[in-house]
């Protein structure tokens, strides 16, 4: 047994920081906490972004990816082996494995994505000139330019279901925001519950009947079981729009919003001007600057929604036959 | 593996040893399956975290939140005990509800910690890195609790409680009050959870309400894993290995943390890891089986 211990002891300590070879290459490791489309998108974003500017992967750029497999426990074990292997920088997608990354580390540079509050999160003190060793990019979605699309598809609707998981913190402050600003856009909110994806169907049948349109918030559990609301939408002739574009190609009727391949472009250029020398903290937090609205014309049609042509033109999708 | 991925692994299995110790309590002393655990442990950073922004004494609020996590214990108990409720299901039932209650506590499913004074502040800054300081001082807290909890079930009242575990009609027909043995062996038991729970989110960071996903199942690897490697014959043997196991899961989940050096992927983590915890289970049976016919050979 003792001999054992010993071996394993050896083994683990005997193991080199793999990941960060030997020659001379530029480091960049990053976390996430989960697989999930959106966020695989950001981070090949990311990728693109910085091989775009020269910093090939494999070639010149070493990465280290770890993903916490949606578990907070494992992203701080990971926060704790990228603050010990201490890369150039540090990309952390979403909010739990920023928070991780920022306990762990206060001197490599922590660039964050997906993440929506970042002050909130306490991941900066201010967006202006964060000051530590953390910057990155907030994806609050842009709730008015959504409500006017929803208005633009579906005219006469004023009952708005929001199917959200109460434990995200994303989406809470995504449908506080929506109670906020739905009156002036004539708009009336009815919640819908739902802690684990297993609990979605009840919650889209619960809107069916009360609803005019579902909108579905950036929650992970929500979309996960999305096609639970598209069937119910389907059949109760509620249509369905979503904060994520993704959610379009999966049978939501449209959505106006990031393209998570993009955000993470734009997460890749501060990871850019990071490995070139600025400070973290001198670099404002960005908001997303390009907007896509994304439309599926086929769920259009199931749901009972009738497509203006000027809603056609703008889409960024090829419209579906 | 870098001394701060080493560290920081020993410190998290320190932190899960102290829910090793109270699973080892309801599991293994009660005999009472307690799945309270993944819903005690988000309360206990729950509590803390919001007493914490609160601008509470740290010390006072991780104490609060270990009284929470005895509540919670009680609870379980209580559904048990007077409902007549099963145990596994009463357990459920607590830790389905401290979902909700979780999030009435905190307001919000997170609570950040970053920047906020905590039981760990002291340890930063120092001369001694943190990394370094802080898996130091949760070692000499974990064994203080494990030597507590040592002379505790060494006690009358700790004679009691494995009574009941072991045999509840004898130990009623001794005149121990088992309904009291398991309110009072649950509360501890949660207790302790909820103190790992706000420990944990003082290190790192910030109490989120998912946090409780799969505590349970460590506790038990840990607890299982440490009795494999650690021969329980006495109580301060079994309390041993229980801290043992769960800082051997940890180190074992920062090994699998290197697996692209094996050619896999992220995405293979937890296999890694379930396949690395299943071989070192594996391991001391084996060497024990190769002994055995080694004599068998030398016609021992």
């Amino acid at each position: 047994m003792r001999t054992f211990a010993i071996w394993a002891t050896a083994l683990l300590l005997a193991l080199p920081p793999f990941g960060f070879a030997a020659e001379p290459s530029r480091t960049v490791a990053l976390t996430q906490i989960v697989e999930h489309p959106s966020l695989d998108a950001a981070r090949r974003g990311v990728l693109d972004e910085l091989a775009a500017a020269g910093f090939v992967s494999g070639r010149n750029l070493t990465v280290d990816y770890q993903n916490a497999q949606g578990n907070p426990v494992t992203a701080a074990q990971i926060a704790r082996k990228f603050a010990g292997a201490r890369p150039e920088v540090i990309v952390a997608i979403t909010t739990p494995s920023a928070q991780a990354m920022a306990a762990a580390t206060r001197e490599v540079p922590i660039v964050f994505c997906a993440v929506s509050d970042p002050v909130g999160a306490k991941l900066v003190k201010q967006l202006d000139h964060p000051g530590g060793n953390v910057t990155g990019t907030r994806d609050f979605p842009p709730l008015a330019e959504q409500l006017d699309l929803i208005r633009e598809l579906s005219p006469g609707a004023k009952m708005l279901g929001v199917i959200y998981n109460p434990g995200e913190t994303n989406s809470v402050s995504m449908v506080d925001a929506l109670k906020r600003l739905a009156p002036a856009k004539n708009f009336q909110v009815i919640e819908a519950a739902a802690p684990k994806s297993g609990d979605v169907l009840s919650a889209a049948r619960q809107l069916a009947g009360k609803a005019e349109a579902i909108y579905i918030p950036l929650d992970n559990t929500v979309v996960s079981a999305l096609e639970a609301v598209i069937k119910v939408g389907r059949e109760a002739k509620i249509p369905v729009y979503s904060a994520d574009t993704d959610s379009v190609g999966r049978g939501a009727v449209a959505s106006l919003g990031f393209d998570y391949y993009d955000v993470g472009r734009q997460t890749g250029q501060q990871v850019v001007r990071v490995l070139r020398g600025e400070r973290p903290g001198d670099m404002p937090v960005e908001s997303i600057g390009k907007l896509s609205l994304f439309l599926n014309s086929q769920a259009a049609t199931a749901m009972g929604v009738t497509v203006p042509d000027a809603v056609r033109q703008r889409a960024a999708n090829p419209p579906s036959p | 593996m870098s001394a701060i991925a080493l560290l920081g692994a020993v410190e998290i299995g320190l932190v899960f040893g102290l829910v090793a110790l109270g699973v080892y309590l309801s599991f293994r002393v009660l005999q009472f399956p307690d799945l309270t655990v993944d819903g005690s442990f988000p309360l206990g950073a729950a509590v803390a975290a919001a007493l914490i922004v609160r601008a509470v004494d740290p010390w006072l609020a991780t104490l609060a939140a270990a009284a929470a996590g005895a509540l919670a214990g009680l609870a379980t108990a209580w559904l048990h005990l007077r409902l007549g409720i099963l145990h596994l299901l009463a357990s459920i039932l607590t830790m389905i509800a401290l979902y909700s209650i979780n999030l009435r506590i905190m307001g919000r499913p997170n609570v950040a910690l970053l920047g906020e004074r905590t039981v760990l502040s002291p340890l930063q800054d120092g001369p001694i890195p943190s990394y370094a300081l802080t898996p130091l001082a949760f070692a000499v807290a974990v064994f203080a609790i494990k030597w507590l909890l040592d002379r505790f079930l060494g006690s009358e009242i700790g004679l009691a409680l494995r009574a009941t575990g072991a045999n509840p009609r004898m130990a009623r027909a001794q005149g121990i009050r088992t309904e009291r043995a398991i309110l009072l062996g649950l509360a501890s038991s949660n207790a302790l959870v909820a103190l790992a729970g706000a420990l944990f989110a003082q290190g790192q960071g910030s109490a989120d309400v998912t946090l409780g996903v799969g505590v349970i199942v460590v506790g038990l690897a840990a607890v299982i894993g440490g009795e494999a490697l650690l021969d329980p014959r006495t109580v301060a043997r079994a309390t041993a290995a229980c801290v043992l196991g769960s800082v051997l899961y940890r180190l074992l989940v920062a090994l699998a943390l290197n697996v692209e050096a094996f050619g896999l992927q992220a995405q293979d983590l937890n296999l890694v890891t379930a396949a690395l915890v299943a071989l070192a289970l594996a391991l001391p049976r084996w060497r024990a089986g190769r002994r055995r016919s080694k004599d068998r050979a030398t016609g021992d």
